[in-house]
């Protein structure tokens, strides 16, 4: 048996195999797929030109668009909190370091003769910075990941403050500014950076065993180092990719404002992204993780948005509306709360 | 306790899951004051039963009755206020509780509607004491022994409800002291006329403590006979649906050659409160058996060659050359693998599907990038899912659902997976049926002749006489004596743990 070598070129996968898997990948896909579609499907109700996309001057417009275009913050920061919820950890910090990111960036571009690309460097370094300090805190240091991260939660907008000493740091940098404004093969550039990121991340885990490790980790620590699994170094990786989509975040954020407010940047997004990941299925105690079905989680999230947006309800509506709707979502993934109406379903179709 | 009606009776009972029979047509006889023991291999529904008559799991067909009256238990809870509770293998218990708050946990004796903290301690000491159980029941409950847990467990149950008691696998950490404690609180009860059903592997316990025995394998009664009447290797082939002697004869082997060279090889490896200054050489094709009682210093002894707990003297070498654990990947680096003792806390990932466990240590040497592909892990785990006979219906499913038994084969194969030099198995066969059991000594001497070196902690004496070709007795946390050749039987062994 220790001589596998040979064995392993002889026996085929079971052809059974990636169907069942396929089928129950589909399972978990369905619920925030469908709420999404839904999503969308009331928008379109309550204002029905909800789904018209116009070319205008070489740019798409529309509120499909928007969901995307503004919604791409949320999925940077979604995609970073999926992998670090996925070991069984949080990330309250991500707001923060969207303001010391943006502040960075801006204070940088409008009081120094560094080059664009420099700046954004420099900028993504502070984000992966800020990803280490969590990841030593947590990894290193055996802290807990809610306490840890609720350190640089608080104190990260002070920093950003001291960066841009109190002010709104304004700044003119075209190149900056393309990050938020700037439009490629008529689509909003947040939209193509967000997909960008998305994709490399999912390569960077799904085609290493660096997922596997993560969900490993995430499901049962100790006996992950028991099995010669580096968890610490996991740990470490997954809040400096946490640190650094929040700071890609930062740069969408701050340009498309062209200045970097240290109080209001990313404000309370981290709650966003969280709840994102648990719409799309992670679950907080740790194990699997699904980042695409995050991405989803957070789409809805900004579709609920924009909806009540177009819909013209008064905007103190907002908040409530969305806590309904996302009350919803999760109501109907809890199979608690499925059983009694699948059993009246199965009633009701015994009785036809 | 013959001639006389059961206290409880099941009739004709079945469940069924999907179209797997887990139980078909038992019919279940117990006394009061006896202890009656369940038997069988995994699956062989002795849980099924034990869910049906707690209310965990409703039954599909059949009665069940206690004291002549049908019974419906909902739920465990409403088992419980009909008489019957059990104690379960992982304790249900709050260990960040304190004794007395547990027993009372959810019945507290109430004053003005507060809880009375006062009379909840008195309570407590006074009802441990009618167990020989003398302790301060303010501190924690997870700062006691598993045995004590377990029989404040016990005592919650029996004082909520006491007509029978159903053990799960009550001994399976308790040391020779705490088997015989538990024992005699067993006695204590029965002699009250409260009915003892007794779900265990340990096979010489039965024989110790049990009045009656019920036999299942395959969710069918295969017999009911009074301990006895039924002598062990009778027994053991009830259960098995095979003869003694095939079993016996499938572990020979003919003794390995033992290269000279050890392989691994420890020179006062120590740290302070865990291990005395303890040698270790083993060679490749050589088994050496650990032997000693619970707290001995056995598993500590693991934990420090794996890197898991760092000495603070001493050297581990391998082939000759020291080498630095810092960390269970070092120790992986340098060909060790450890199977450990705790199956649940440090060794299965749940979540995870058989074939992702089965590959993972082998991806954790290979590092991050060197990713095995899926066709390549799937073939991995299909031939370890041959060769060890892990029963399970396809590699992806979640091995948090596997039997104990499974779940031990495939973190076996996990670090079989691995191409291991040095293998290390704390407790390789706890609280696994006995089919398991055989056919894992045997992979352990076959792995031996295949030139691994391996160091076998086991509590099963027997079984460590049997393959080892040395046998290293620790006790107190100190290395007594090394026995070797015709020294290695369990009276020899007995005798060194016991010597002082």
């Amino acid at each position: 048996m220790v001589d596998t070598k040979t064995a392993f070129e002889k026996a085929p996968a079971p052809r059974g195999f990636s169907v069942a898997r396929l089928l129950r990948a589909n399972r978990k896909l369905l619920f925030p797929l469908a709420a999404f579609l839904l999503i969308l499907l009331g928008n379109w109700l309550i204002s029905p030109n909800f789904f018209n996309v116009r070319l205008v001057e070489g740019r798409l417009l529309g509120s499909l668009v928007d969901i995307f275009n503004r919604g791409a913050p949320t999925v940077l920061l979604a995609i970073g909190m999926t992998l670090v919820i996925a070991t069984k950890g949080i990330d309250l910090s991500v707001g923060a370091v969207i303001a010391i990111c943006g502040a960075v960036a801006a204070v940088l571009i409008s009081e120094t003769e560094l080059s664009p690309v420099v700046v954004i460097i420099i900028s993504l370094g502070a984000g992966l910075l800020c990803g280490l300090w969590n990841g030593v805190l947590v990894a290193v240091f055996d802290i807990q990941p809610f306490i840890a991260t609720l350190i640089l939660m608080v104190v990260g907008r002070g920093i950003a403050q001291l960066i841009t000493e109190g002010q709104i740091a304004v700044f003119n940098n075209p190149t900056l500014e393309f990050i938020g404004k700037g439009v490629v093969l008529g689509l909003p550039f947040p939209i193509l950076l967000s997909a960008f990121v998305f994709i490399l991340v999912l390569v960077f885990v799904r085609r290493t065993a660096i997922g596997l490790l993560i969900e490993s980790v995430g499901s049962n620590d100790r006996a992950s180092y028991y099995a010669g699994i580096d968890a610490r170094a996991i740990k470490l990786l997954v809040y400096v990719i946490s640190g650094l989509c929040a700071a890609v975040a930062g740069l969408i954020i701050t340009a498309d404002i062209k200045g970097a407010d240290a109080n209001n940047a990313g404000l309370w997004l981290e709650l966003d992204a969280v709840l994102a990941v648990v719409i799309g299925g992670t679950l907080l105690s740790g194990g699997r993780f699904y980042l695409g079905l995050s991405v989803i989680g957070a789409l809805i999230i900004q579709s609920i948005q924009t909806g009540i947006f177009v819909s013209g309800l008064p905007p103190t509506f907002n908040l409530i509306v969305q806590a309904l709707v996302i009350l919803a979502i999760l109501f109907l993934q809890s199979d608690d709360f499925r059983r009694p109406f699948a059993r009246l379903f199965q009633r009701l179709r015994r009785h036809s | 306790m013959v001639d006389q009606v059961p206290l409880l009776q099941t009739q004709k009972l079945t469940k069924t899951f999907g179209s797997v029979h887990a139980l078909a047509q038992v019919d279940f006889n117990l006394y009061a004051g006896e202890v009656h023991a369940v038997l069988g291999e995994n699956g062989a529904g002795k849980s099924t039963l034990v869910k049906l008559i707690t209310g965990v799991y409703h039954k599909d067909d059949g009665t069940i009755l206690l004291d002549g009256q049908s019974i419906h238990p909902q739920n465990p809870h409403d088992a419980q206020s009909l008489g019957i509770s059990a104690v379960y293998q992982e304790i249900n218990l709050v260990p960040t509780l304190s004794v007395a708050e547990n027993i009372y946990l959810g019945h507290q004796p109430t004053r003005f509607g507060f809880i009375n903290m006062r009379r909840v301690n008195a309570q407590a000491k006074a009802l441990l004491q009618t167990y020989n159980l003398d302790i301060d029941v303010t501190r924690t409950l997870s700062t006691y022994s598993v045995a004590i847990q377990q029989i404040v467990a016990i005592a919650r149950g029996i004082d909520m409800s006491a007509k029978v008691l159903i053990l799960d696998e009550p001994t399976a950490s308790l040391d020779a002291a705490e088997v015989q404690m538990l024992f005699k609180v067993m006695r204590t009860l029965t002699a009250q006329g409260i009915a003892i059903i007794l779900i265990t592997h340990f096979l010489d316990q039965v024989y110790q403590i049990a009045d009656r025995i019920t036999v299942l394998r395959n969710g069918e009664k295969v017999g009911e006979q009074l301990v006895k009447d039924l002598p062990k290797r009778q027994l053991i082939s009830l259960m098995l649906g095979r003869e003694f002697a095939e079993i016996a004869a499938a572990g020979e082997s003919v003794a390995p050659p033992i290269s000279a060279d050890a392989f691994v090889q420890a020179r006062g490896l120590a740290r302070k409160g865990m291990l005395q200054p303890f040698d270790l050489r083993i060679a490749k094709g050589e088994i050496v058996g650990l032997a000693g009682l619970l707290g001995s210093g056995r598993t500590e002894a693991a934990q420090l060659l794996f890197g898991i707990v760092h000495s603070d003297a001493g050297e581990v070498q391998v082939k000759g050359q020291r080498i630095t654990l810092k960390s269970p990947r070092d120790a992986v680096r340098h060909g060790f693998a450890l199977c450990p003792e705790d199956r649940k806390v440090e060794g299965i990932i749940p979540e995870l599907t058989v074939r992702e466990n089965i590959i993972l240590a082998l991806q954790a040497k290979q590092g991050w990038f060197d990713f095995l592909s899926t066709a390549r892990q799937e073939a991995i785990a299909q031939e370890m899912i041959t060769a060890l006979r892990i029963v399970t219906p396809d590699s992806s499913k979640p091995v948090g659902e596997l039997s104990g038994g499974n779940q031990q084969k495939v973190i076996l194969a996990r670090w079989l997976a691995a191409q291991p030099e040095f293998l290390i198995l704390d407790e390789p066969t706890r609280g696994i049926d006995v089919g398991a059991h055989a056919e894992i000594i045997n992979i352990i001497k076959r792995l031996c002749s295949e030139g691994l070196a391996l160091l076998v902690i086991s509590s099963e004496l027997s079984e460590v006489v049997d393959y080892s070709n040395r046998v290293v007795v620790l006790r107190d946390r100190q290395k007594l004596t090394e026995l070797t050749g015709d020294d290695i039987n369990e009276t020899t062994v007995m005798r060194a743990i016991a010597e002082k």
